[in-house]
């Protein structure tokens, strides 16, 4: 409820008449679970804009993975995280001791939920795709039937970067892909993924140049 | 709240004629889309829809009281500086300068609401003119500077600073103008300037030959402009007792001011777009393009008329 009411009283109208953001693609967004949403991260609102692109009712349903060191790290963040944001927290360092930090992951997906990643790991640079971990082609091979959405925004990293607390509007991007759909092979998934993400980013830059028109 | 017996009756059969014109143009429309079904008449349609909108919120704008008009037309003004600097390169050290550049806007507007003239006259073109660079260099990245400063002022000046022109001429003393009222100068400019592009179009289709800017904006002619010009000025004549304190030679020239100022902020915005190598500055309107598509002939006009009017009769 608390969750419901923040989405439409403050993430909403910031999102739609603070910044306003321009999607192509919506009808690839997924209205059911289970589903993997995949993003380039660039700013803390990467969450918060995917997050709006759904209908309200859905929005109990949707979870971000983040980062437990950095999210749990005192009080206040972590009520935020867990009762607003409803993340999933996993542990970053403890990713080689085997599948475990997916645990919670997989169980989402199996009460057919909807779980946002981000397989950058961190903000980067702003609209620059870092390379991507391989949480989750790990992932995929539990689950292979999950189809994974993947969306690339530009110009949240100029809204609010990484270190700047003060937000400043900008218009939007929003690219949102076909399903992508595990083929067998990590590598081959992750290749698959990443060559769309570099499509969808090509998309952003050069879809509004035209050679010669007025 | 709006009291349609106190607006003055020329105002309201200018609303009614506006809204009979769109739904004329609907109508045309929808006849089209019956006659020829093969061809795709998608984006004209889709163009008039957001018609209006437009001249709801422009409704809006006007009919309420000076609040409403003030905080509409600052929010239209924020949508044209956000969808700017959407547009040209911004420097990311600079984004705590952007930061203070957005707030001239409320303020600006505050200026308007108070109708403190002197103020809302030199805040922009003096006092954050000096300002901003103060910002910019207290954070002291120096590689683009000139840049930097010159595309963010360049842009307050045409989104903020001339666009607030037009709500400052909703708290002109109504007295003035008996006949249009407080809002009657507003809706003259926007009609008029509104009409001058539709009629540059239409004529340039007809008539148009002689390209007049084929590098910035190939579709312009000659024979366009002039046709608007003489068009939006019989037009400016018409109306003028209707609508403003003109008398009917000061509305010739009042027409002829629209018609070329109309004429330079299209362009000029094309030249920006042509810069940047962008087709439409965004996609706000749909049908349209973004909100400086909209607006760009009203960048120039809004200041250009008020000050013309205001010299004569304020």
């Amino acid at each position: 409820m608390l969750r419901t009411l923040f989405y439409l009283l403050i993430v909403r109208p910031l999102v739609l008449i603070v910044l306003g953001i321009n999607v192509r693609g919506k009808e690839h967004l997924p209205l059911s679970g289970p589903a993997i949403v995949v993003a380039n991260h660039n700013s803390h609102l990467d969450t918060v804009a995917l997050m709006s692109l759904f209908p309200l009712r859905l929005i109990h349903k949707i979870h971000p993975v983040a980062a437990a060191d950095h999210f749990l790290r005192n009080p206040v963040v972590s009520w935020f995280a867990i009762h607003i944001a409803s993340i999933i927290p996993i542990e970053r360092r403890m990713r080689d001791k085997g599948n475990d930090v997916f645990v919670p992951i997989i169980e989402a997906l199996d009460r057919n939920e909807i779980v946002i990643i981000f397989p950058e790991g961190t903000r980067g640079e702003p609209e620059v795709m870092a390379r991507m971990k391989n949480g989750i082609g790990h992932l995929l091979s539990e689950r292979p039937d999950v189809p994974v959405i993947p969306v690339f925004f530009y110009g949240l990293g100029k809204c609010l970067p990484k270190g700047e607390m003060l937000l400043v509007p900008f218009f939007v991007d929003a690219y949102i892909g076909e399903p992508l759909y595990w083929k067998g092979g990590r590598q081959l998934f992750m290749n698959n993924l990443e060559q769309t993400m570099c499509e969808l980013q090509a998309q952003a830059v050069a879809l509004h140049k035209v050679q010669d028109e007025d | 709240m709006m009291n349609l017996i106190a607006l003055p009756v020329s105002v309201q059969i200018a609303f009614m004629a506006i809204g009979g014109l769109l739904a004329l143009a609907s109508l045309i429309s929808i006849a089209l889309v019956r006659a020829k079904p093969e061809r795709d008449y998608t984006e004209l349609r889709l163009r008039i829809k957001t018609w209006w909108l437009i001249v709801a919120v422009f409704a809006v704008a006007v009919l309420f009281n000076r609040t409403v008009s003030v905080v509409v037309l600052g929010f239209v003004s924020f949508l044209a500086f956000k969808e700017y600097l959407s547009l040209v390169p911004t420097r990311r050290a600079d984004h705590r300068v952007l930061f203070w550049a957005y707030l001239a806007i409320p303020i600006q507007f505050y200026w308007v609401w108070m109708g403190w003239y002197g103020m809302f006259i030199i805040f922009i073109p003096v006092f954050v003119f000096l300002v901003l660079p103060m910002r910019m260099i207290l954070i002291g990245e120096t590689q683009g500077f000139l840049r930097a400063i010159g595309t963010l002022h360049w842009g307050l000046m045409i989104t903020v600073f001339g666009l607030s022109h037009a709500a400052f001429m909703l708290v002109l003393p109504a007295t003035v103008n008996p006949a249009g009222g407080a809002m009657g100068l507003l809706i003259y400019l926007v009609f008029l300037t509104e009409i001058n592009d539709v009629a540059q179009y239409l004529w340039g289709k007809s008539f148009g030959k002689r390209k007049i800017s084929p590098k910035v904006s190939p579709n312009k002619t000659v024979a366009g402009f002039l046709g608007g010009l003489l068009t939006t000025t019989a037009l400016a004549v018409v109306l003028a007792p209707f609508l403003t304190p003109l008398a009917r030679y000061e509305a010739l020239g009042a027409g002829g001011l629209i018609g070329l100022g109309g004429f330079v902020g299209d362009v000029t915005i094309s030249a920006l777009k042509r810069d940047i190598g962008v087709k439409d500055s965004g996609s706000l309107l749909p049908g349209h393009g973004g909100i400086l598509d909209r607006l760009d002939s009203l960048t120039y006009t809004a200041p250009l008329f008020f000050h013309y009017v205001y010299y004569l009769h304020y």
